[in-house]
């Protein structure tokens, strides 16, 4: 189990180190740079060139990306161009929201995914099933930025149950917790059918092997052999989609932050990339695909220590 | 008289309408008794089994009575039925290989029905898990209860299942075709394992298999199925002895024989398995012997020991006509 | 009535709607009559008009021009491009097959819509760097997706006789695997181009889509939850629509699935 971990994280580390090559190659590519941004059409080239050079942005690709790596791993992201301020404390508020707004909705998902899926597997070709798979199909369809709007709509304007939008910041725990009730849910709802339909399909199959009919020859109820053997079994591909599916949680995150005006990372880089604020882009865009790549190396080694045969591998 | 099916009809759902896969079966066990029920495929006798545990298919409907023990469990509630299963009946099936749970280590899955029935601590069971290991002449059962299903031998992991069979000490065991996915060499030796458990614990044993060699070998008595009729029970010396039922002598005809002459035909039984009548003799369609009597049932012969031929061609002395 | 008909029935009511739109609709899509605007849903405006006054009706049905626009030519793309990529990974296999395969997977991870922000915000926004951007996004899918049925088509026994017989891979990818993998491309392409449906929406809703005087449906529910608290019923028909597309096409995937399915098809 060991080993198999140990040879995950290295080939993590070299997929992060990949990504964060091509996001810093990619930006280069795009046209004008910050001072030009910064101080407008009208400037003169001079003026332009002579920022350029105070921001460093005159110097070869390499070194730049060098600093840029070598400071991140000290925790210094850089200084922001359009904010003219640190950049770490600045993502790292806009994260207190992205990430806990992220995780609920993750768990919605997984909570919905568990009880109905189970169920709609266990009660397979009944109306319960039917029912379930007709709403997993809607889900799928219902954009997540109008479920939001609706919500606004039903919990907000309707019954002044939930806030609009806006986050009161983490002082008040509670009115930051329910400023989040909403966004989570519309950002949970795609990710909820998905894994819904997951996770009764591997369930169906998982309930159809033989050692199904062992357990139940051994005297296990119907519930107990389902939660104890199928489901152990069934969870590889669903905990494989979880984490294929984070990347669209994340961009799904991005949309839902602008539906509900909340200050996270989404806006942030939303904003950063109209400013030319390529170095905030830089680091944001690697937050967002380091956790992505985090949760499938996770998921990878998860779903190895539940099914002893992958770690063979 | 451990084990009395009576008169069993089963009827099962299937997309059209309803099949009728089992036809009046009647067999009985004793304590320490094995039978042995030999049929091809289609023949009902895995669904005879099925029915024995309580594990029929949804929509299955069951009638005549299934008494175990006494106890017509043909219609006892699923709840007291569990508490059955594992404990008093348990069942080997055909695959091995697909059996145990592939995420469990094996002692584990040994122990679940200890735990189960009989309320033992982890470790309790864990203990016990082992000796039952050992009992079923498992090497080196303290690390193979430590490991995982697919580091087993399809042998292995057959003796693992009736490690798990007999984990609580139950009366009755069924074996539904446990050797049929095994290499030869291994057959033999799982049944003599299961044999000489069978022999040291009173256990009784219901043997289904479509292989003859095997239930001679193995079985005190034979039932012969066809179609989902019994045609012809008793001991096997009398039965397989004097293949007296058309279907009995047919089976044992068709057995390749070795060193027998070659460029002979194997005789094989003319039309398909499939074509069993629901009225009368089930074999009528395939009976080198049929009359047009034997649409109408045939009656049940019952010669001396407790052989009982169902064909209207045996008389009441044994001959056949 | 099956998925496949009522998918299909969702899908040819969407293919109507655009062309019907191309030759009338009840008002102008942009025609700006503030006047008339807020209206409910009446004679003179079906479904009511927006806040410029403008037709929600009219605009429904030339939303469902730009959905389809970018559909098809961002599905297209990722065809294109991606059957090639993937037909070329499996027939020539080797190093650039793992290099395509690395490629698709780190594709994966990064979220499409941060690709097509950053595309639109970057090159400007619009119509064009918008199905640009999805159609890119959709090119990782189709190579994995023609690579691993390539190869299992590869495997088979009539492919060792046509190239014992002296087929070359381009003739042999032609004849043999493509027609063979059709039927999963086919499904995927419709779960791609409802994807790319509510890719479009929500870039058209962050105002990186399609620009004024183009209509969307996405930037219809920008419009709206502007105006949630005067006029919410305007947030309605836009989402509706959307949905009453992607439900449409998924059930139609679905749908095709079953009947393309060569397992299910045998039984018939």
């Amino acid at each position: 189990m060991l080993s198999y971990a140990a040879r995950r994280l290295t080939i993590l580390v070299a997929t992060l180190g990949f990504a964060s090559l091509i996001v810093f190659a990619a930006l280069e590519v795009l046209p004008g740079n910050a001072a030009e941004t910064m101080l407008g059409a009208s400037a003169t080239p001079e003026t332009v060139a002579a920022l350029a050079h105070k921001l460093g942005l005159d110097q070869p690709f390499g070194a730049r990306y060098l600093s840029w790596i070598g400071g991140a791993l000290h925790g210094d992201l850089g200084q922001s161009y359009a904010y003219n301020s640190p950049i770490a404390p600045l993502i790292g508020a806009k994260l207190a929201v992205t990430l806990p707004l992220t995780a609920f909705a993750m768990l919605i998902a997984a909570g919905v995914a568990l009880t109905a899926g189970v169920y709609a597997a266990d009660r397979r070709g009944k109306s319960g099933d039917l029912a379930i798979m007709g709403f997993s199909q809607l889900g799928l369809a219902i954009p997540n930025f109008w479920f939001g709007i609706l919500l606004v709509l039903t919990f907000a304007v309707r019954w002044r149950l939930f806030p609009s939008g806006g986050f009161p910041g983490w002082g008040d725990p509670l009115a930051a917790l329910k400023a989040l009730v909403l966004p989570a849910l519309a950002l949970g709802l795609v990710q909820a059918a998905i894994l819904t339909r997951v996770t009764r399909s591997a369930l169906v199959e998982a309930l159809g092997e033989d050692f199904m009919r062992t357990a139940r020859a051994k005297g296990l109820t119907r519930r107990r052999a389902l939660w104890r053997h199928a489901l152990p079994n069934a969870a590889p591909p669903i905990l494989t989609i979880a984490g294929l599916q984070f990347s669209s949680l994340i961009a799904g995150a991005v949309v839902i932050e602008n539906v509900f005006v909340l200050p996270g990372l989404g806006r942030l880089i939303f904003q950063s990339i109209s400013n030319r604020d390529v170095l905030v882009v830089e680091d944001c865009v690697m937050l967002l695909a380091g956790p992505v790549i985090l949760v499938n190396t996770g998921v990878d080694i998860v779903a190895a220590a539940i099914d002893p045969r992958l770690r063979a591998a | 008289m451990l084990l009395d099916i009576d008169n069993l009809i089963i009827d099962l759902a299937v997309p059209g309408g309803v099949k009728r896969v089992v036809r009046g079966v009647s067999l009985a066990i004793e304590a320490g008794q094995s039978l042995g029920v030999v049929g091809e495929s289609g023949s009902g006798k895995t669904i005879t089994a099925l029915a024995v545990m309580g594990l029929l298919p949804e929509g299955a409907k069951v009638s005549g009575a299934i008494r175990f023990a006494g106890r017509d469990i043909a219609r006892l509630a699923e709840s007291e039925m569990r508490k059955l299963r594992g404990d008093r009946i348990s069942m080997i099936f055909q695959e091995p290989m697909t059996a145990l749970n592939p995420l469990i280590r094996v002692g584990d899955q040994v122990a679940e029905p200890l735990r189960l029935h009989r309320g033992l601590s982890r470790a309790q069971a864990g203990e016990a898990a082992v000796r039952l290991l050992a009992r079923v002449q498992l090497r080196d059962p303290e690390r193979l209860a430590r490991a995982y299903p697919f580091a087993l031998s399809g042998g292995e992991r057959q003796r693992v299942m009736i490690a798990i069979a007999l984990a609580c000490g139950p009366q009755l065991v069924i074996a539904d075709e446990p050797t049929t996915a095994l290499d030869v060499t291994v057959q033999a030796k799982i049944l003599d394992l299961l044999a000489s458990l069978s022999a040291e614990s009173g256990l009784a044993i219901l043997l289904v298999s479509h292989d003859l060699a095997v239930i001679a070998r193995h079985c005190r008595r034979v039932l012969v199925m066809y179609g989902g009729a019994a045609m012809e029970e008793g001991p096997v010396e009398a039965v397989l002895g004097k293949a007296l039922h058309p279907y009995t002598r047919a089976l044992l005809a068709a057995r390749p024989k070795l060193g027998g002459p070659r460029g002979v035909r194997l005789a094989a039984i003319p039309g398909q398995a499939t074509a069993a009548a629901s009225e009368g003799c089930a074999f009528v369609e395939r009976c080198p012997l049929a009359l047009p009597v034997c649409r109408r049932e045939p009656p049940a012969v019952t010669l001396e020991d407790g052989h009982v031929v169902r064909c209207v061609r045996v008389t009441p002395q044994g001959q056949l006509t | 009535m099956n998925t496949l008909r009522l998918g299909a029935i969702c899908v040819g009511v969407l293919i109507l709607a655009a062309l019907l739109s191309l030759m009338w609709t009840p008002y102008p899509p942009a025609a700006i009559d503030v006047p008339h605007r807020f209206a409910l849903p009446s004679a003179a405006h079906w479904l009511g008009s927006d806040s410029l006054g403008r037709d929600v009706a009219s605009e429904i049905l030339a939303g469902a021009r730009v959905s389809l626009l970018v559909g098809v030519i961002a599905v297209g793309i990722g065809v294109g491009f991606g059957v090639a990529l993937g037909l070329l990974a499996a027939s020539v296999k080797g190093w650039l097959e793992d290099a395509v395969m690395k490629a698709s997977d780190f594709a994966f991870a990064f979220p499409a819509l941060l690709l097509a922000i950053l595309l639109t915000s970057t090159y400007g926004p619009g119509i064009v760097n918008a199905i640009i951007a999805i159609g890119v996004a959709n090119v990782p899918v189709f190579a994995k997706l023609t690579r691993a049925a390539g190869n299992s088509v590869l495997e088979r026994e009539y492919v060792l006789a046509a190239r014992a017989a002296g087929r070359g891979p381009t003739a042999i990818a032609f004849e043999h695997v493509l027609p063979n993998i059709a039927a999963p491309l086919i499904v995927q392409a419709t779960i791609q181009f409802a994807i790319a449906i509510l890719a479009e929406a929500a870039l058209s809703y962050l105002g990186l889509g399609a620009q004024p005087p183009m209509v969307s449906w996405g930037r219809m529910l920008a419009d709206a939850q502007t105006w949630l608290y005067t006029a919410p019923r305007l947030a309605v028909f836009p989402g509706l629509a959307i949905a009453f597309s992607v439900l449409g096409l998924n059930l139609l995937g679905d749908g095709l699935r079953d009947a393309l399915d060569p397992k299910l098809r045998a039984r018939r």
